[in-house]
């Protein structure tokens, strides 16, 4: 089974330390503070392929849009298995929406003749989760989103799992070649092995700039998009929590005071 | 302003409340209301909708018995070509996100999901969205077009008292075509462990925060001294720190303690869906901007791994 999964570099930010502060342009966030590290449901995407691959054979490629830092992510994932990579790199290409996004991918990935297309489900960043079901309707594959159970049936049908609210499984059948959009939590992400990443070191990662890509320039970026994000804001904040102020000793026994004034202790 | 369609959620024999905030919604912006229904047998849920309609488009199907995001999106393309509303509002929820991104893209029409709050200028709509875990909001400017497509949060919007009286138009499908590269089989529901935290009246509630397993110790002797159950976030859950049944938030439990102490969540609306109903929130996060805040009643701008040892002492001192 051929399967390319798709991962995206984001700003760490579930670190508690990250702060996020727009930048002077308004269309951006000051990045200066960040550290970088694969989409957390893109961390399961590429555990899904590589349980597959080494449950039923076949091949990992690794597409990713992004800079030449986004190396380290797809290092990564090559280094836990991944047989290849794709990296979608241009200038043109910054402020794409769902839609540019998708046909971005799609370019990188319709020669590779894959059965599986495998995504995380919502980027941590800007949450679209969209770029996967819109990148199967430009494949023109069937597709399910938030994919938590991958169960092989047989060489033309796998059986997957689709998280919904209130953590209800809806059990679906779903034909090859197709794409997954992958949820987080559906198996334990592996760490590389030293030997992996020696490995990984080795492997070729291909860059597509916008000729290679075969798309014109209004197809991609901006003026490829449908609904662009242009203005930043604060969010309006409601009534604020009453703050305990002090050194941990003093609003630990603020706190343990409120509690037990209200009977909870 | 033309039509506004609106699809209706269902699941398992119930309508979703998704489906009337998005009606809301619609009657706020001031078109058309046209909920569109598809089900198999479901003409309660039919008189239920057309009280936020104008019109319900009714297509009682077999097929639609349960969701199948093929024959969901088969049908809502037809409709939206025939029909041509102005905007169609579908859930961003476990089934919206199935199929908005790929009607959007089959039927070539701007979309965007996961909308907070959506406006009109003049006849095009603009959405508001959150971005980086709800830290900031962003405006999305859709390219010109005759037709919008806005996947809407669920509980961002509240549903209203209605008050409109529809006329029910049963609808034959438009698709008659059998789908076979995608089959519903059946739920699984959720596993059901040992504690059932939707009847906890103490909870203590870790999320990222935590950093490391080996904080959990002081975490469940809190719990311990207190009298409480301990539930999580996603990410705790994720990370094999607790079992999948003590997960808050809209993929897991929705509770309603006496005291919720939050550890260490940011308090993404994904878990605030699940806990914000809480007599009294109390959190503890290191992030004065953490969104937890504006849902806290009390909160502590510090460390959890420094107050929480503090209130263990305190907590032992009260006791005796």
């Amino acid at each position: 089974m051929n399967i390319v999964v798709c991962v995206k570099q984001v700003p760490d930010t579930s670190d508690p330390d990250t702060e996020v502060h727009i930048d002077g342009t308004g269309r951006g966030v000051d990045q200066s503070k960040f550290s970088f590290v694969i989409n957390d449901a893109d961390n399961y995407a590429v555990e899904e392929a590589i349980l597959l691959k080494e449950k039923h054979g076949g091949e990992v490629t690794v597409v990713n849009i992004g800079g030449e830092a986004a190396n380290q992510v797809i290092r990564m994932a090559l280094a836990k298995g991944g047989d290849g990579a794709v990296r979608l790199d241009d200038e043109s290409f910054v402020y794409s929406d769902v839609v540019a996004t998708a046909r971005l991918l799609k370019s990188a990935i319709k020669d590779l003749g894959c059965d599986l297309v495998l995504t995380g489900c919502m980027a941590s960043d800007d949450g679209y989760g969209a770029v996967g079901i819109a990148l199967a309707q430009m494949l023109e594959v069937p597709h399910a989103a938030y994919v938590k159970t991958v169960e092989v049936v047989d060489d033309k049908k796998l059986k997957v799992g689709r998280e919904l609210e209130g953590g209800l499984l809806e059990m679906n059948e779903i034909e090859m070649p197709c794409l997954l959009a992958i949820q987080t939590g559906g198996n334990e992400p592996r760490y590389a092995s030293f030997k992996g990443i020696r490995e990984a070191s080795k492997k070729e990662i291909k860059v597509m700039d916008l000729a290679a890509t075969g798309l014109s320039a209004d197809e991609v970026g901006e003026s490829g998009s449908v609904a662009v994000m242009t203005q930043y804001s604060v969010p309006e904040v409601g009534d604020l929590a009453e703050m305990i102020e002090g050194d941990p000793a003093e609003t630990s026994a603020k706190l343990a005071n409120i509690l037990k004034e209200k009977g909870l202790v | 302003m033309g039509d506004i369609f609106v699809l209706a959620e269902h699941r398992e024999g119930e309508l979703r409340e998704v489906t009337l905030e998005m009606l809301t919604l619609a009657g706020q912006l001031g078109g058309n209301v046209v909920c569109v229904l598809l089900g198999s047998g479901v003409d309660d849920y039919a008189s239920k909708v057309a009280g936020y309609s104008d019109k319900v488009i009714y297509i009682d199907d077999p097929i639609f018995a349960n969701f199948n995001a093929m024959a969901y999106q088969a049908a809502l393309s037809e409709l939206i070509k025939s029909e041509k509303p102005s905007v169609t509002l579908i859930g961003n929820t476990g089934q919206g996100v199935d199929i908005i991104g790929s009607l959007a893209v089959e039927l070539e029409v701007p979309f965007t999901t996961d909308a907070v709050a959506v406006t009109l200028e003049g006849d095009k709509p603009v959405v508001t969205r959150q971005y980086y875990g709800g830290k900031i909001n962003g405006n999305i400017n859709f390219k010109d077009a005759d037709t919008y497509i806005i996947g809407v949060r669920e509980a961002a919007i509240p549903a209203g008292e209605g008050g409109k009286s529809g006329e029910v138009a049963k609808t034959a499908n438009p698709v008659t075509a059998e789908i076979t590269a995608r089959k519903f089989l059946e739920y699984v529901e959720a596993a059901v462990g040992d504690v059932d935290i939707t009847q906890s009246t103490l909870l203590v509630s870790i999320g990222r925060g935590i950093r490391e397993d080996k904080n959990m110790p002081m975490v469940e002797e809190l719990a311990q001294l207190m009298g409480a159950d301990i539930s999580g976030s996603r990410a705790v859950v994720d990370a094999g720190w607790l079992p999948t049944d003590r997960q808050v938030g809209i993929s897991g439990k929705t509770v309603k303690p006496k005291l919720y102490l939050a550890l260490g969540i940011s308090g993404a609306f994904q878990h605030v869906t699940g806990m914000k109903g809480s007599d009294l929130v109390v959190a503890i996060n290191k992030d004065p901007d953490a969104p937890i805040f504006q849902y806290a009643d009390y909160g502590i701008v510090d460390d959890l791994l420094k107050v929480v040892p503090a209130l263990i002492d305190k907590l032992k001192e009260m006791k005796g």
